[in-house]
């Protein structure tokens, strides 16, 4: 069980994410029945803190935590006070006097989740959605719950299994959570990106580094492709868009060097055309369908373990 | 400390409350059982046997109720367990919950609401191996293997040999 807040997937123990993919499994097939909701968080309320646009991280928290019983409010810099320059601190605060129970933070400085976490501006517990090129732990979660389902290996955990994270390592939270949690559970990692999308240090983390795609690609059990993040692109990171494509791109020639049972997975959204082509997207070893499922069960899982039971320090 | 029921005391229970369920029930074709984790289920398991054994199949499942309980909010979270639906489901059928101690009722109140989740059962029945009393809600059991009048202040403890590695009931003063 996690208590507290989840700020990053280092914050996780093998064991309590195993715990956390247990409970979502659970959840999952639970809310797969005819009535999908849960009494179990009744009267608490989370806050969707988007300072950042987002399409599924936010509906995907907003449904997790309606099916669980608790009231949701929405908040998006755009329309909000925030667009009048109000601090990230009165925001909280303000939220803070709505009574708040959880707040989910997405925002574009890096840090700005644990920022939340560690002042005293509220008391709720933060779940970080996404901050900066930092981390994105649920995500973490939901992609390792989905490789688990697909890969039918009798591990409990995902020992030995094959990643490759390919694309824009750089300004990727997905990649950091990714590495942090999958590594942690057992994966080999391979990170494929053009030496201009690595991040300073990366030879330090626990992964394999390559630059030629179509020499790792034959020997995977899982391709995660990333989002070029065009709004991240202030920098001549490649020379064009279609280079890019054609030296780490998914197509359909590198589809078919997949091994049989091997899966496609992008966190989404996508660049069809640029990191991955149409065919590949929908093809049926994508499944990128089954990680926008799957993310719902993963984060009513963290809503649970987080705001399930009785606040620290009340416990009787 | 002392001893309230012996493995031999716990298998005749159950094999008394197997006999009355069927009884009840007019035999097994709309039964179905559910134990409630942890040793509720292993009891639903082997009432579940001995039922086969002398009247005919009967589907057994297992409901957990960690999300409907009333007292949440006063604990730590618990972890959730398993769900498994009865072969055949529930709708329409005379189910069986099944639990080792009932105590206050409140967790066979959470089990109503799991199974209101899971569908519309067309009779909801409880078999418990123990009530040791001092209800908090209208609830009771319809088989029950012992009675055993206790105090609030001492606790009734089932040991099973699936789980515990022995049969043994208790009563921790």
């Amino acid at each position: 069980m996690i208590t507290g807040h989840l700020l990053s997937a280092s914050d996780l123990t093998k064991e309590s994410a195993l715990g956390l993919l247990a409970t979502a499994k659970e959840l999952a097939q639970i809310t797969d029945g005819p009535n999908k909701k849960l009494p179990t968080l009744r009267g608490k309320t989370v806050v969707n803190l988007f300072f950042e646009d987002s399409t599924r991280t936010r509906i995907s928290f907003e449904s997790a935590a309606k099916r669980l019983s608790a009231d949701v409010i929405n908040f998006s810099a755009k329309g909000s006070s925030v667009s009048k320059g109000e601090s990230l601190k009165d925001t909280a605060q303000t939220l803070q006097a709505m009574g708040a129970d959880a707040v989910v933070i997405r925002h574009s400085s890096s840090g700005a989740a644990k920022r939340l976490a560690d002042t005293q501006w509220i008391q709720a517990a933060v779940i970080n959605a996404g901050d900066g090129t930092h981390e994105h732990p649920t995500q973490a979660l939901l992609d390792a719950f989905t490789i688990k389902q697909h890969l039918k290996s009798s591990e409990k955990d995902l020992s030995g299994v094959k990643v490759l994270i390919v694309g824009d390592i750089l300004h990727s939270r997905v990649a950091r959570s990714n590495v942090i949690l999958l590594t942690k559970l057992g994966a080999k990692v391979t990170l494929v990106a053009p030496p201009t999308l690595l991040p300073v240090g990366v030879n330090d983390w626990p992964v394999k580094i390559s630059y030629n795609f179509d020499e790792e690609i034959e020997d995977c059990d899982v391709v995660m492709m990333l989002r070029i993040q065009l709004e991240r692109m202030n920098d001549s990171f490649f020379p064009s868009a279609q280079e890019y494509s054609k030296r780490y791109g998914l197509n359909t020639s590198r589809l078919q060097k997949l091994s049989k049972s091997a899966i496609v997975m992008h966190p989404g959204p996508m660049n069809r055309g640029l990191e991955i082509s149409a065919e590949s997207a929908d093809d049926l070893k994508s499944v990128i369908i089954d990680q926008v499922k799957n993310g719902v069960a993963v984060r009513m899982a963290v809503l649970y373990e987080l705001l399930g039971g009785a606040p620290i320090g009340e416990q009787r | 400390m002392g001893i309230l029921l012996s493995g031999s005391d716990i298998d005749r229970a159950i094999k008394r409350i197997s006999h009355e369920i069927i009884e009840h029930n007019q035999g097994v074709s709309n039964l179905v059982l559910m134990g409630i984790p942890t040793r509720g289920a292993y009891l639903a398991e082997r009432i579940c046997k001995f039922i086969t054994e002398i009247e005919g199949a009967v589907g057994c499942g297992v409901l957990d109720i960690t999300l409907h309980r009333d007292d949440l909010r006063l604990r730590p979270p618990k972890p959730i367990l398993p769900t498994k639906m009865p072969p055949g489901g529930i709708e329409g059928k005379d189910l069986v919950l099944v639990d080792d101690v009932l105590f206050s009722g409140r967790t066979i109140r959470a089990a109503l609401d799991a199974i209101g989740e899971l569908g519309r059962p067309k009779s909801v029945q409880l078999a418990v191996l123990v009530d040791r009393g001092h209800r908090e809600l209208p609830i009771r059991a319809d088989f029950v293997g012992k009675n055993i009048p206790t105090s609030i202040s001492e606790s009734v403890k089932v040991h099973l040999r699936e789980y515990d590695s022995e049969d043994l009931v208790e009563l921790i003063k």
